[in-house]
């Protein structure tokens, strides 16, 4: 008996080591490439025989990157702050309130969900050159939080149900005008689902790059992807391998970290979203 | 009770004895409930509708016409003749071919795959918490960046799996193996999250249910087969629905790895080669027109014939 | 404190149904009234609709003599308890106790003293800082009441408070807050779908039906004069038993022989030209074991074979059931089989239940000779389940 619940112990730790593994590889390998000396680039070593800064050191001093990362960073905090407050105020009149039309928004976010970017990028690429937003941070800051916003009324709108109904009629029997009812009852118990519909948004805003390449054609507004589609060499003789890779850890470090720190939050939002939507 | 209550109360008596008579008419509460609903997600509506139910209606316009970006003077109406052009081109049935081959291949492997990784996750009684984390990590990196880091892999003399094929092959050139790469990069990225879906709906089987099945005498697969996969139809069809919509779009990963060259290039590669390269804003748009409308035939041939419920449709109208 | 009067209150959903039908009623300032019925009978819509969260189709509502039709919940100045508790989960139990004392800006030192008042009364003290996530069941409860009462209002309203315990705390629940609403003496309205909490804490306990009320009255009152089969039935555990009788030469003939009617009760049937296919009614309590019963007293003796002896200690119940007997059958009784569940458990209706003295002998499986005393019995006319007896009224 002992023996079998070992034998059993055994080949599930063998299992998931083989899925971390699965999910860290491709990972791993990029971060060793940004860590080899030029020399060792391509030596196929899947750990870096002489270390070095240097990849990082060169992404830093042009402003191709830093400025890219300004980009990223910047148009992906604005969208997922705007998509979240608009998606805050739908999701709580889908799963609050009833109003005529209601399905008609349902259906509208699902349509968006599924529409292909590509079908909205030559319209938008021309449109946005005549309103003058071609390339600049509302240029792209608009379709993200467009793109967005389903699926932030989507997992808010599941957070939103879980709270207990009978609540907000407590409240109003407490003496709560509905204003009250949402700011000091449903607001705080809500949080918990609009943070994590914030860093499913950001994740989505970060992780574009047909947007990014598209509607930019300099550093004023390119995004990081955008951006290391296009790092040259620093010679045309020289492969930009060194700098993309450093380029790539760092933009997937800290998201790796974020979603890490709050893995349970992320399940919970990818699922409640799609699984009882 | 104050004067001001009895004042109050008199004039409220008054509007209740109207009430009646007006039956059918919606209460106050009612309307404000329908006020606050239409002001809540009216920005929401507006913001989503302004840029895409218009862009999608302007795409259809610009497709109807001549409109090369090198000469913008020299545009005119043509009709349908851009979706004839491109109808008849053999790049546009080569990359949609391409497109459903990627969809279904990484489909069908990531439901397998998902399955395979939610029981896993879903049965395992060592490490699921260092599973399930390290299965976000696909997620939650750029697509960009994977495939950046597959292509390195790939690559002769750079990568370590290069490395494991026979000398001078390399992959990435070659149109089978390179969509076999390709699908590898979307798989990696996206199965993880097939699987959390997949998960999620282990988790709405009842053990109850597995138990009664066991004790009727059903063995693993039995009840992996008539038990748990009928219980998680729902699940499983959502999943199918995202992912598959999802993959028709395919474009980060064979920007990256091959830029669509050696007939590797999806339905939206060849779009944006239209619009960036050859500048052809008309021909351009009736492709963006007619992936929309491929996606729009997928979505429905999930709804009818297999009965995925829209997500939200059932309670929707609490 | 104020006393709470329904006209003519209606309820139409925007599709049609009819909820609640037309209800009258009016409960007295202080007074503890209790509405009843099995789900879908509208008592909780009736209670959502003091409370101010369901609209008022047609009718009139008055609290403390003003009309609150049109008021928001926070503007009648009711406190009501819910059947899930509806405890904010993101507050302590002091919080939750003074959130209502809070919205209506009441300064600090007022809202610790009521609060701290409330916990004492329900002994929550030690637990005032805590989260009601890590509460007991019982302890949760105490803390809704305790939200509650530390608003003095004027009315409190209960949905079904106690039917998410166990049945020895619902039980002890109970009568704390029996106790605790005598001594606050305000006025109470409150939902339940168990007869026995209806019976054991109301003044007086009002039987809905289809959204419709089928009779007011004290507990003792709907035990003893049901107006129709459907409050007959419900009311009383074990439930009355009903019997198909026929009504011939002054005597109403049913399985279980001939039941002789009182001089009165016959004039009563005939006045009201009673139709000669009837329903009997009779309590558990009405029939003893003949053995055991002076031969010379009033009321009719009959034999059958005992199914089941259940023995509770204090009594015995037996239960009987005959091939052949015919089931009383009416709109109401099937409702109520539905709702108790008869229905569903696979066991035929027409079985009868006795209440008898623990000294009886009878045996399962045997014969035994059972007496009925007639003078309680009800007679209900099957069509309208109307009670055609009204004893002593």
């Amino acid at each position: 008996m002992a023996g079998a619940g070992k034998r059993h112990l055994t080949r599930w730790t063998v299992v998931n080591v083989l899925v971390v593994a699965y999910a860290l590889f491709p990972v791993w390998w990029i971060v060793s490439l940004s860590f080899k000396d030029p020399s060792t680039l391509t030596d196929g070593n899947f750990i870096p025989t002489k270390w070095t800064w240097e990849n990082y050191r060169g992404i830093f001093q042009t402003s191709e990157f830093t400025r890219a990362l300004v980009n990223s960073i910047g148009i992906a905090l604005i969208a997922t702050f705007i998509a979240v407050v608009l998606g805050t105020m739908a999701a709580y009149a889908v799963a609050r309130l009833r109003f005529p039309g209601k399905r008609l928004l349902i259906g509208l976010s699902l349509l968006i969900a599924m529409f292909p970017p590509i079908s909205l990028v030559s319209p938008l690429f021309n449109i946005e050159r005549v309103l003058g937003i071609f390339d600049t941070w509302p240029g792209l800051i608009l379709p993200y939080m467009t793109f967005s916003l389903p699926l932030a009324i989507y997992t808010l709108s599941a957070f939103f149900r879980e709270i207990p109904w009978d609540l907000e009629k407590a409240a109003k029997v407490d003496g709560a005008t509905p204003a009250q009812a949402f700011r000091l009852v449903i607001a705080p118990l809500a949080a918990p689902g609009v943070f994590t519909t914030a860093i499913l948004v950001f994740i989505f805003c970060w992780n574009d790059f047909l947007f990014a390449i598209s509607l930019t054609s300099t550093e004023a507004a390119r995004t990081v992807p955008a951006a290391i589609a296009f790092f040259t060499g620093s010679s045309q003789f020289q492969q930009p391998t060194g700098s993309i890779a450093a380029a790539a850890t760092v933009i997937t470090v800290p998201i790796i970290v974020f979603v890490l720190l709050f893995q349970r939050r992320i399940v919970a939002g990818l699922t409640s979203g799609a699984v009882k939507g | 009770m104050r004067r001001t209550g009895t004042e109050e109360g008199a004039r409220a008596a008054a509007a209740g004895a109207k009430a009646p008579a007006e039956a059918g008419r919606l209460s106050e509460g009612a309307r404000q409930e329908r006020r606050l609903g239409w002001l809540l997600c009216a920005p929401a509506v507006l913001v989503m509708v302004a840029v895409t139910a218009y862009p999608i209606g302007y795409a259809v316009y610009l497709s109807l016409q001549r409109y090369d970006l090198r000469f913008p003077d020299q545009a005119e109406f043509v009709g349908l003749s851009n979706y004839g052009a491109v109808l008849s081109s053999p790049f546009w049935w080569e990359a949609f071919w391409v497109t459903l081959f990627i969809t279904v291949v990484s489909v069908t492997v990531e439901l397998v795959l998902g399955m395979a990784l939610a029981l896993v996750m879903h049965r395992t009684i060592v490490g699921r918490g260092t599973v399930r984390t390290a299965i976000l990590v696909p997620y939650g990196i750029v697509t960009v960046v994977a495939a950046f880091s597959w292509q390195y892999a790939w690559t002769p003399d750079t990568g370590y799996l290069a490395a494991l094929l026979p000398e001078g092959d390399a992959p990435l050139t070659e149109q089978w193996p390179a969509l076999g790469l390709i699908i590898l990069a979307e798989v990696w990225k996206t199965t993880p999250f097939m699987a959390l879906l997949l998960l999620a709906g282990l988790a709405l089987v009842p053990e109850e249910t597995l138990r009664a099945a066991m004790v009727d005498g059903a063995g693993a697969w039995q009840r992996f087969w008539r038990v748990t996969l009928p219980l998680m139809k729902p699940a499983i069809l959502v999943a199918l629905l995202f992912r598959t919509l999802d993959a028709f779009r395919v474009f980060d990963s064979i920007f990256i790895l091959t830029a669509g060259a050696h007939g590797t290039g999806s339905v939206s590669i060849l779009g944006y080669d239209n619009l960036f390269t050859a500048l052809n804003l008309g021909i351009g748009s009736a492709i963006s027109v007619l992936v929309f409308v491929c996606v729009a035939v997928i979505a429905f041939v999930f709804v009818r014939l297999f009965g995925a419920a829209a997500p939200g449709s059932e309670q929707g109208g609490r | 404190m104020a006393e709470i009067v329904l006209e003519g209150i209606t309820k139409r959903y925007p599709d049609g149904a009819l909820a609640v039908k037309d209800v009258d009623l009016t409960v007295a300032d202080g007074e503890f009234v209790i509405l009843v019925g099995p789900s879908g009978c509208g008592k909780s819509t009736t209670l959502n609709m003091i409370a101010g969260l369901e609209d008022i189709t047609e009718g009139t509502l008055r609290i403390g003599g003003e009309v609150v039709n049109d008021r928001s919940p926070k503007d009648r100045d009711i406190a009501m308890v819910f059947q899930s508790y509806a405890l904010y989960p993101h507050m302590s139990v002091r919080e939750n106790m003074g959130f209502a004392l809070r919205l209506a800006r009441t300064d600090k030192e007022t809202v610790k003293r009521k609060v701290e008042e409330a916990a004492r009364i329900l002994d929550l003290t030690d637990h005032l800082d805590r989260k009601p996530a890590n509460l007991s069941g019982g302890q949760r409860q105490r803390v809704a009441m305790g939200r509650a009462i530390v608003r003095s209002p004027k009315a409190f309203l209960m949905d079904e408070p106690l039917s998410n315990l166990d049945a020895k705390l619902r039980v002890q629940m109970r009568t704390q807050i029996s106790r605790l609403q005598q001594r606050l003496g305000t006025t109470t309205v409150y939902v339940t779908h168990d007869q026995t909490e209806a019976m054991t804490l109301g003044d007086r306990v009002v039987v809905m039906r289809g959204g419709v009320v089928q009779q007011v009255g004290t507990p003792q009152h709907l035990y003893d004069q049901p107006h129709n089969l459907f409050v007959a039935g419900f009311i009383g555990s074990p439930a009355m038993n009903f019997l198909h009788a026929v009504l011939e030469e002054g005597v109403l003939r049913t399985a279980v022989g001939d039941l002789p009617l009182a001089p009165e009760v016959l004039r009563r049937l005939e006045e009201q030209d009673a139709p000669r296919d009837l329903i009997v009614g009779l309590r558990p309590e009405a029939f003893e074991d003949a053995a055991l019963v002076d031969p010379d007293r009033e009321g009719a003796r009959f034999t059958a074979t005992v199914d089941v002896v259940e023995s509770l200690g204090s009594d015995v119940f037996a239960h009987f059931t005959e091939e052949g007997w015919e089931p009383a059958v009416s709109a109401e009784l099937a409702e109520l089989a539905a709702d108790s569940g008869v229905a569903e458990s696979g066991g035929d209706g027409h079985q009868i239940v006795t209440r008898l003295s623990t000294a009886t002998g009878v045996r399962e499986g045997r014969e035994a000779e059972l007496y009925v005393d007639t003078s309680g019995m009800h007679v209900f006319d099957p069509a309208t389940g109307a009670n055609l007896t009204r004893h002593g009224e």
